[in-house]
């Protein structure tokens, strides 16, 4: 019973913040749909830099408000999404981007992981080969084979 | 032997990885604008009427951008701090008041005018209680000109060169040691050149 209220509360607290979020954001949307479209989609890919792990289409930060202003504004302006992730990156640095640009300085963050998959990947097997040549059974010569026949009978 | 060892080898690595990890301030992301020109931008002073003020004016000197607000928190803990530095050093400090009207403030829909005044009576309240170490404070009352600077977390404080160049940038509560051990030592050095 109790986890049946724990649900509906749950569920219904769930309907209530997503009818209070879409409300704000229909608040701050412009008139133009298809510029608000890209809005967000590129606002995905951005990081609030004070919240630091929301994107900034997610964060209700005040200076992701702001940054979502200037960013609309540029948009509106005429400035293409590259130019727009520019203009961030100038100012915050790649941080502001959740998909980094591959370049040297960020070469460890992208290809780091599959460095250390291969790495791991060797050890493994190098693991396993000792593994097989230790598990491996060295076969009984006849003589122990006799002494172990003489020794079982007792 | 071997096979205590790599384990015990491996688990120091990863308790020094995270042990540095742990350390280290998240909030502390280098800034692409050290090394560049400060971005330009002409702002109301905190004085009354139309004095206004751009980086420009401080052409030729090494001077600080220090961004504060009187509803930060962290710029309360700061500013004992600045007050006793501007009054051992010649260093110029330039405050830039970032959104003094908060989104909760009544007077935040206000016309610019009606906000301008409340920030600047604000602010001059605030600084008439805990002390003023800026030469002067410019109103960046929508704070356009702290995107343009890369503002995430006031205080935050610049280094600016005597040709306008951004030297250093630091975001949180400046430090006494902070300023003895590194901005200090810039500054004189940047006055040499």
């Amino acid at each position: 019973m109790k986890r049946v209220i724990l649900n509906a509360v749950l569920t219904l607290s769930l309907v209530l913040f997503a009818s209070v979020s879409t409300g704000r954001e229909a608040m701050l949307m412009s008139e133009d749909p298809k510029l608000e479209a890209r809005l967000d989609e590129l606002s995905h890919e951005l990081r609030c830099m004070v919240c630091q792990n929301e994107s900034l289409a997610s964060s209700r930060a005040e200076l992701a408000d702001d940054l979502r202003t200037e960013v609309r504004e540029l948009l509106r302006s005429g400035k293409s999404d590259r130019e727009v992730k520019d203009f961030l990156v100038s100012r915050y640095g790649d941080f502001v981007l959740y998909n980094p640009e591959v370049k040297p300085l960020t070469w460890v963050l992208w290809f780091g992981p599959f460095v250390l998959l291969v790495i791991a990947v060797i050890f493994l097997g190098i693991y396993l080969r000792q593994r097989r040549a230790l598990a491996a059974p060295e076969a009984m010569s006849d003589d122990e084979r006799k002494r172990a026949k003489q020794l079982l009978k007792g | 032997m071997k096979k205590v060892l790599i384990p015990l080898v491996l688990f120091i690595a990863l308790v020094v990885f995270l042990a540095v990890g742990l350390k280290r301030d998240p909030r502390d992301i280098p800034s692409p604008l050290v090394g560049k020109p400060a971005p330009h931008f002409t702002l109301f002073t905190l004085d009354k009427g139309d004095n206004k003020f751009s980086p420009i004016d401080m052409q030729g000197q090494v001077w600080m951008l220090n961004v504060w607000a009187t509803w930060c928190v962290a710029c309360r803990e700061e500013h004992p701090v600045l007050v006793a530095f501007s009054e051992k050093t010649q260093v110029p400090i330039v405050g830039l008041s970032y959104k003094e009207i908060q989104p909760q403030d009544a007077a935040y829909k206000a016309p610019f005018d009606d906000k301008l005044k409340l920030a600047r009576e604000r602010s001059q309240v605030w600084l008439k209680r805990h002390g003023n170490p800026y030469v002067t404070t410019v109103m960046d009352l929508d704070g356009r000109v702290g995107i343009n600077y890369g503002v995430y977390g006031v205080p935050e404080t610049y280094v600016i060169d005597k040709g306008g160049v951004i030297r250093y940038k630091f975001v949180g509560a400046v430090t006494p040691a902070l300023l003895a051990e590194k901005i200090l030592p810039l500054i004189s050095e940047l006055n040499k050149s």
